[in-house]
């Protein structure tokens, strides 16, 4: 193999004048390369990245949704506040998050005997703990206002609690989809959670967003790049799907 | 349609009728919203409360369907002291939620137990009688305000409930969805329903009601038969009331 060249994962040669520092136009088209042919190693990483980011989302899912509407619903003494700290909680930066989780599953901390701590389990955790005060909120918010809206029917035909959530959140089933949508793209997009509880190991905790960091403080580009482009289409799909839910769900329900 | 089940009648503790309200007041802050009504509602009757704006018919309806809580005062109903669940409310505006107009019925009827067949075929027989069977699959809220308010009278009526309560439910409809409107509560009482409605329109009570409530500024000033009321009401308010209405 000449100096100037560089065997890929997926068994193809690229070479240039530059090697072993692509320019910056080299290390696109080296980007695109990696992508199109489906290398195996960006495979592995973005497979993984969706597989945390997925079971992190539906776990928010299952406690955020209930948990929202039940605040919607719910008169009692300190609601203002709990409303207010449920708010603020959608704003927890993730390295905090991931200090924290990684705290609870540390060999020192409650948590320590599950033994998970640099596992793809961890990063599902932390995912979950910080997108799940997220799913709660705008849930809430949803909720509350079609509660606002069904409250006297609901009540004249003397629909219980549990019935009544169960109602408002079919009655929003398609704003809580996107909502949602945004806590799946904001797992898939935050990086501090998972290197810490994660760890960043290859082939066992990395993830887009972790690879992206490490590959670009090394200089090596084209997978970052790579890694990238993917992600951003993921973000941009994420959202047009969102919208378009939206306005499928307005045009057919009103 | 049939006429009321010994199931509805099972859903209610005791019979909950007469509704007899005494001194019934309600107070919001420092407003009272109502401020001592007494007043019977029979089994049977077609009942209209009309007045002025924020005379406090729509409240006064809310607290006889145990929807407001009264500050003061007592209510009973038939033999208790809470409302029963053998009644339903339609709303001025119609509160529908984000199904067909089917499953609309279904939900009312799955919160009173009824499920799979019987819910099936008693949707279809309000929907007919409404004149909305083909619209059965149709989202109900990209319906017509008058379609709208069709199926919230169907959602109720599937339900064959002792009294229905209706809140000026023609007051946002034209000329055309109020008649078929009037047409359906004419048929939901026919059929052993007990009618308590607010409206603005003195025509519409002229038309459907057999007794009227006046009431003005939270207080039921009387209650008279209908033809008694439109030809010479008995309190001084309900009389300048009508002269109001007629210049």
């Amino acid at each position: 193999m000449r100096k100037n060249c560089i065997e890929l994962h997926s068994g193809a040669t690229f070479c240039s004048r530059t090697l072993p520092l692509p320019t910056l136009s080299e290390s696109l088209a080296l980007a695109v390369r990696l992508v199109t042919d489906l290398d195996p190693k960006v495979l592995a990483i973005v497979l993984l990245s969706l597989r945390v980011s997925l079971l992190s989302t539906i776990a928010s899912a299952l406690l955020g949704l209930p948990l929202g509407a039940l605040i919607a619903i719910a008169r009692f003494r300190g609601r203002g506040g709990v409303v207010a700290v449920l708010n603020a909680l959608m704003g927890l930066p993730p390295v905090v998050v991931g200090l924290l989780v990684y705290l609870m599953l540390s060999r020192a901390g409650p948590l320590g005997g599950w033994g998970v701590l640099f596992t793809p389990t961890a990063m599902v955790v932390a995912q979950t703990v910080l997108i799940t005060p997220l799913v709660a909120a705008l849930s809430r918010q949803i909720v509350e206002d079609a509660w606002n809206e069904l409250q006297e029917q609901l009540n004249s035909l003397r629909a219980g609690l549990g019935r009544r959530i169960a109602t408002l959140l079919w009655d929003t089933r398609y704003a809580l989809a996107t909502v949602v949508l945004a806590g799946f793209g904001r797992a898939a997009s935050e990086v501090g959670a998972v290197i810490i509880v994660g760890g960043n190991i290859d082939g066992v905790t990395r993830v887009m967003t972790t690879a992206i960091a490490l590959e670009t403080s090394k200089g090596d580009l084209p997978l970052a790049l790579a890694l990238g482009f993917v992600l951003i289409t993921l973000v941009l799909a994420i959202n047009l799907a969102a919208q378009s839910l939206r306005e499928w769900a307005r045009m057919r329900f009103g | 349609m049939s006429t009321r089940t010994d199931r509805h009648r099972s859903n209610a503790v005791g019979a909950g009728l007469p509704i007899v309200a005494t001194a019934v007041q309600v107070w919001r802050g420092e407003t009272g919203v109502l401020r001592g009504v007494d007043l019977a509602i029979r089994r049977g009757s077609r009942m209209f409360v009309i007045g002025p704006n924020g005379a406090g018919k729509s409240t006064l309806l809310r607290v006889l369907h145990g929807l407001v809580e009264p500050t003061q005062g007592t209510l009973r109903w038939g033999d208790a002291t809470r409302a029963p669940r053998s009644q339903a409310m339609v709303f001025q505006r119609p509160v529908l939620l984000r199904r067909s107009a089917a499953a609309n019925v279904r939900y009312a009827l799955a919160c009173f137990g009824i499920r799979g067949a019987d819910a099936a075929v008693r949707t279809a027989e309000v929907l007919h009688a409404v004149g909305l069977a083909h619209l059965a699959r149709r989202s109900a809220r990209v319906l017509s305000g008058g379609e709208q308010q069709r199926l919230a009278l169907a959602r109720a009526w599937a339900l064959e409930p002792e009294v229905l309560f209706l809140d000026e439910p023609t007051a946002s409809l034209d000329p055309g969805a109020t008649r078929d409107v009037e047409a359906i509560v004419r048929d939901i009482h026919a059929r052993g329903t007990t009618i308590v409605m607010t409206t603005h329109n003195l025509a519409q009570a002229r038309r459907l009601a057999d007794e009227v409530v006046y009431m003005q500024a939270g207080v039921a000033t009387e209650q008279t038969p209908a033809e008694v009321f439109f030809t010479k009401p008995r309190s001084p308010e309900g009389a300048a009331f009508l002269e109001s209405e007629r210049t």
